[in-house]
């Protein structure tokens, strides 16, 4: 059973088979074109494969939006080093939902997308490094492992193309910040989920200080379709820089959440009507984060946009790992950016300074201020706190908590004004005297 | 690629080596950008923002401790830009420290302190709710205060990295991140006060320090440590004329930063409430506090008397002394007393050594040496427990420049964590496992040997015909026990040799002959304790001893001289390298008196002109007549040591290796003076074992 319904404006090619009876089996998986692009890869030399994802425009779904061929080309060729290929499959930002399904409903996918990316860099061992919350997807990638293993799909000479490849589930050790690529490396090692200084990149000296392709499931979940129907015809899907789909995770104030696979570039406020039903209960639009809850939130009046990332970006914001999170007019900003800082104060790892005491300022002050008990000066210091943490931190965490809270900020300045002089918040009751 | 990168940094041009940070290229030049975390010879932390620093075409600030220096790059430290970051992570930083200066111990020399100062952030916008957490006492000398800590990471990098101990790591995250100990609520450690002295904050605090002064009422003497042989210096904060602080905050010294629990703690003996401070005489079986007249008075008649009708003495010196009261003393038993039955306890084969070296240069080892040197073979000793300072110079060697270590030892060390082969031995075949080794080190460009107890006598000179054999330059330490053992052999504090190696016509008595001798008519321990585990045969011997405490040997003697520490005197000690260093004195105890005054005074009672006993003049003379010592006088002036090069000859040995025995020393005790530390006492790790690390089990990790 599918967790929600699909739409017909969907253009399905990672989630083609989600709704398959038995959709996580192998048989089910190579009676429907599985594997059969490794195969093709098999044959093809690397440069052929790297280039075919180049030509593809694929661009990382992991939030940063990397384009991938570019970053598997960075892997040295001629290191003596074994070579890695990690998927990450931690996701935990706020509002996204979407690497669970393909691993849910397509495993095989996966694995077969990870052995490609093996084959164009000459990685022979692949760690899937799997949010810990996610236990039952643990259980299920090692079944379908144990599987492909059974039939020869991994293992030993791999379908008689002289290719070796394994795959090996990681449990995720409880944080967001494991899914920051060099803190999940260090998790992987075992040791605490602390980001690392770079460069050197993943790609140069990633998993036990070797070459390391590490790319969001989601991004390995395109690699086949790219190599079985060409990188072409993949790009053709999105717009300029922007190849395929993407599954969207549409959340909040809709009447139809769910995630669904759109074209790049699709147009968000057609999303939020078309795809998702409209806005629930018929209420007006007041505004959206666009990917997940580090970007900055947008508008209702600034919705009217294309889905990807260089049109996301113009427009002041990201487009990030595909959290679409609707709010409608009865949403109360400034709870809306309490309640993200809640989510960083509570994920900061506490490495460097800026972040982990800003963020816990932050969560302190905002919280008060939506309580009722904020002053004048409190609105213009929320944002120099941001914009002190802003470009400072270690890792992009704090640049997460920064950059959504800024925009709260500045475009809801009347929201915050609503709060003062001991208004209490205009659009739920607030238990005063229970400030966490 | 070039071997030197230009760039600018604040409109000075600099040169630097590729792969330098722009910290370290900043300060090359006296930029001094700010840093909590960057600690040079540690791992890289980037935690905690305070040297962003503006480069050209770079779109953000950059942490100049991780970014390495380009051709071109243009850097400006004190832009508003920066000035502003930096005033907003002290902001940071201080919203949840319980700014609580007034009673911290840090004030007044704390890194946040001077930051904050310096960076204008002393008003703070937070106006919520701090976090906090309660004090803990992790051991008698650490203790933590978790709201003070900045999460800097040095503390848990100089454990791990450079103490090789890894006590410390951090737990929780966010906000309630913290540094937490290896054993629960304790720490079981080296109990160095390494993480104490590199906190930038007060937020680790010693036992030993802690409410007791605040920095600016202290006085500072940089000296040197009165325990072990690798002669650190220690500086040494002293208020009230007691010491309450030692450590080397400035780096200064052989050991640069490194002290280790005796060092930095153990200087407790010297206002320990047993210190003798009046001479006592055996009056009606008893010892009673006397004048320094009466007593001096007293020694020097029955001296003199003995002297006079052929008596036989024995004269015992001291590992602890200075160069000039040892020179002094052997001259006073030889010279004043007619006798060469003259000895000290024997802790390292140095003369043989001195002797199978001879006439050669260049191969006897600084405690530099084993910093830089590209292979070290340790023999037959725990150097991580009895040479904390060689120990750490080795692993810094290993984390810096990937050196390569080879053990030759009974039982696990620290060392085979990163040795490239650890050999296991049973005691006594260490030379016989050397051929094991042997194409591993021939493969080397050069070797340091420290070699232990282990090997001695004849062992030695084949030892070195081994090195010889390997076709490498080899340098050598033969590693002894205490802070002067090295200037007690180096001084003639031996019955066939006189300063400098030189033979004597008639040797005296050792040690163990003088003790057995049941005609000795007097028996003169000057700071040793030989009683401690043996008897005096001569039971009518008139005895004779200066020392701090009544010890198993003052308790026997006749007259007992209360004696000056070494933390209360000036003078040199010779170092387990023979580096010569000086002593300061630092503070006072009422009613004792150095041991070269003591030998003045004697003296010159006695009629025996032995020449000025000043420190300088003694120091003058022996720079003058021993062998190897006319060191240059400015480098030890200046707080620097100085290497003694005795090697102009052969030398007489003695043929009872037997006499020579390490103590066996632990890091937690110190022969007889260790008993007097309260610190090493009360530490749970007391007193220590050898041989006891636990080690990974094959012997081989390359
Ligand atoms: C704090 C933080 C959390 C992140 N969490 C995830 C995550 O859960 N899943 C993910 O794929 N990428 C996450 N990323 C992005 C990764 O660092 C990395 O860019 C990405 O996995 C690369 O894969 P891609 O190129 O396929 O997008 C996170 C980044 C940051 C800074
Ligand atoms: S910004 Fe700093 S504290 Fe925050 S998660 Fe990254 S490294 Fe940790
Ligand atoms: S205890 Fe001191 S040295 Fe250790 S992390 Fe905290 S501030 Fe840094
Ligand atoms: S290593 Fe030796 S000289 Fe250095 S502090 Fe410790 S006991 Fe003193
Ligand atoms: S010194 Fe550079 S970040 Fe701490």
């Amino acid at each position: 059973m599918l967790y929600n319904e699909p739409s017909p404006l969907e253009v399905k090619v990672l989630s083609r088979r989600f709704g398959l009876p038995d959709s996580q089996s192998i048989n089910t998986y190579l009676a429907h074109e599985g594997y059969q692009a490794f195969r093709k890869a098999a044959a093809m030399t690397p440069d052929d494969i790297i280039n075919e994802v180049k030509i593809s425009s694929l661009r990382g779904r992991g939030g940063a939006g990397f384009p991938t061929g570019m970053k598997w080309s960075f892997v040295p060729r001629n290191s003596p080093k074994p070579k890695y290929i990690v998927v990450n499959a931690d996701e935990s930002e706020p509002g996204t939902c979407k690497d669970r399904l393909l691993m849910e409903y397509d495993p095989h996918q996966l694995i077969e997308g990870m052995m490609i990316a093996g084959l164009a860099v000459d990685a022979h061992t692949g760690y899937i490094y799997i949010r810990g919350e996610y236990r039952y997807l643990i259980n299920l990638m090692d079944r379908a492992i144990a599987e492909a293993y059974e039939r020869g799909y991994l293992g030993k000479n791999i379908q008689g193309t002289g290719f070796d490849f394994d795959v090996y589930t990681h449990t995720g050790a409880g944080a967001y910040e494991c899914g920051e690529e060099s803190a999940l490396l260090e998790s992987l090692e075992g040791k605490r989920g602390i980001p690392r200084i770079r460069p050197p990149f993943p790609a140069v000296s990633g998993a036990f200080q070797c070459p390391t392709v590490l790319n969001n499931v989601e991004t390995y979940c395109a690699v086949p379709a790219i190599i079985r129907d060409g990188g072409a015809a993949f790009a053709a899907l999105g717009t300029p820089k922007n190849g395929g789909t993407r599954l969207f995770c549409l959340s909040g104030h809709v009447n139809r959440p769910g995630v669904y696979e759109l074209p790049m570039g699709f147009n968000l406020l057609r999303m939020i009507n078309e795809v998702g039903g409209g806005v629930r209960g018929g209420k007006k639009l007041k505004a959206v984060i666009p990917g997940g809850s580090s970007c900055p939130v947008l508008k209702a009046e600034e919705c009217d946009l294309a889905m990807d990332f260089d049109t996301v970006a113009q427009a002041k914001s990201m487009l990030g790992s595909g959290g679409v999170v609707v709010m409608d007019e009865d949403t109360c900003m400034v709870k809306a950016a309490l309640r993200i800082m809640k989510f960083y104060a509570h994920e900061s790892c506490g490495w460097c300074i800026p972040c982990r005491e800003g963020t816990i300022w932050l969560r302190k002050l905002l919280d008060r201020f939506h309580a009722g008990f904020g002053q004048q000066g409190d609105i213009p210091l929320i944002g120099e706190v941001a914009k002190n943490m802003l470009g400072r931190t270690f890792c992009p965490l704090g640049d997460a908590a920064a950059m959504p809270t800024i925009s709260f900020v500045e475009k809801f300045y009347d929201e915050f004004e609503a709060h003062l002089d001991g208004k209490p918040c205009p659009y739920e009751e607030v238990n005063r005297f229970a400030l966490a | 690629m070039a071997d030197s990168v230009n760039l600018t940094i604040d409109g000075k041009a600099v040169q630097a080596a590729p792969g330098t940070l722009v910290i370290d290229a900043a300060k090359k030049v006296g930029i001094e950008i700010p840093a909590f975390c960057y600690w040079e010879g540690l791992t890289l932390q980037a935690a905690c923002r305070m040297c962003l620093v503006e480069v050209e075409r770079m779109p953000k600030l950059m942490t100049a401790c991780t970014l390495t220096v380009a051709e071109g790059m243009v850097v400006r430290t004190e832009t508003p830009l920066v000035a502003e970051a930096r005033k907003s992570m002290l902001e940071f930083v201080l919203t949840n420290h319980p700014l609580d200066c007034p009673v911290c111990d840090k004030g007044g020399e704390c890194e946040l302190q001077d930051m904050t100062f310096r960076y204008g952030a002393g008003e703070g916008r937070f106006d919520e709710m701090k976090v906090h957490v309660d004090e803990k006492q992790w051991s008698p000398v650490v203790y933590f205060d978790a709201p003070r800590c900045i999460l800097c990471y040095r503390c848990v990098r100089i454990c791990d990295e450079g103490m090789g101990v890894d006590a410390l790591g951090v737990i929780y995250r966010g906000v309630v991140s913290e540094i937490a100990p290896n054993k629960e609520d304790h720490l079981q450690c080296d109990e160095c006060g390494m993480c104490i002295d590199i906190c930038p904050v007060g937020a680790l605090t010693s036992g030993m320090y802690r409410y007791r002064t605040r920095p600016w009422e202290m006085e500072h003497t940089g000296t040197i440590c009165a325990h072990c042989s690798n002669g650190c210096k220690t500086t040494l904060g002293t208020r009230n004329g007691q010491i309450i602080r030692g450590n080397n905050r400035d780096k200064s010294g052989i050991n640069g930063e490194f002290l280790c629990i005796k060092g930095r703690y153990a200087f407790d003996f010297n206002s320990h409430p047993e210190r003798l401070q009046s001479p006592l005489m055996r009056i009606g079986g008893k010892l009673e506090p006397v004048s320094w007249s009466r007593a001096i008075g007293e020694v020097a008649r029955r001296f003199t008397e003995i002297r006079e009708r052929g008596g036989r003495f024995g004269v015992v010196g001291s590992n602890r002394t200075s160069n000039e009261e040892n020179y002094y003393l052997q001259k006073f038993a030889r010279q004043g007393l007619g006798t060469n039955n003259i000895d000290h306890r024997r802790t390292g084969d140095v003369p043989a050594l001195i002797d199978a070296l001879a006439g050669r240069t260049g191969v006897l080892a600084t405690v530099k040496d084993v910093y830089t040197a590209k292979a070290s073979l340790v023999i037959g000793s725990d150097l991580a427990q009895q040479h904390p300072l060689l120990a750490y110079q080795l692993r810094a060697n290993w984390r810096h420049h990937q050196s390569h270590t080879y053990t030759v030892t009974r039982g696990p060390v620290r060392e085979d964590k990163y040795s490239v082969h650890g050999v296991r031995v049973e005691p006594g075949a260490e030379l016989g496992a050397l051929e094991s080794l042997r194409d591993q080190l021939k493969a080397e460009p050069e070797l340091v040997i420290l070699f232990g107890d282990a090997i001695k006598g004849e062992a030695v000179r084949r030892l070195v015909e081994f090195g010889d054999s390997l076709g490498i330059p080899v340098k050598y330490i033969c590693l002894v026990d205490y802070s002067n053992s090295r200037g007690a052999v180096d001084m003639g504090l031996l019955p066939h040799l006189g300063p400098g190696y030189q033979g004597v016509e008639n040797p005296g008595m050792s040690l163990p002959e003088m003790l057995a001798a049941e005609d000795l008519d007097a028996f003169w321990v000057v700071g040793a304790n030989p009683l401690e585990h043996n008897k005096l045969a001569a039971d009518r011997a008139f005895v004779v001893v200066h020392d701090l405490f009544l010890t198993e040997t003052a308790e026997r003697a006749d007259v007992v001289f209360p004696a000056a520490s070494a933390y209360e005197k000036n003078g040199t000690v010779t170092n387990v390298c023979g580096e010569v260093q000086h002593l300061r004195s630092a503070v006072q105890t009422m009613g004792v008196k150095t041991d070269l005054e003591i030998l003045g005074l004697l003296s010159k009672e006695m009629r025996i002109n032995l020449g000025m006993w000043t420190p300088e003049s003694v120091l003058r003379e022996i720079r003058q007549t021993v062998r190897g010592y006319n060191v240059a006088l400015p480098v030890i002036a200046a707080g620097g040591a100085a290497q003694s090069l005795p090697l102009n000859g052969r030398v007489t040995l003695d043929s009872r290796p037997e006499l020579i025995q390490s103590a066996g020393d632990t890091l937690f005790t110190s022969g007889t003076l260790g008993r007097y530390s309260k610190t090493l006492l009360s530490v749970l790790e007391y007193p220590g074992v050898l041989y006891g690390e636990a080690a990974e089990p094959e012997a081989d990790r390359r």
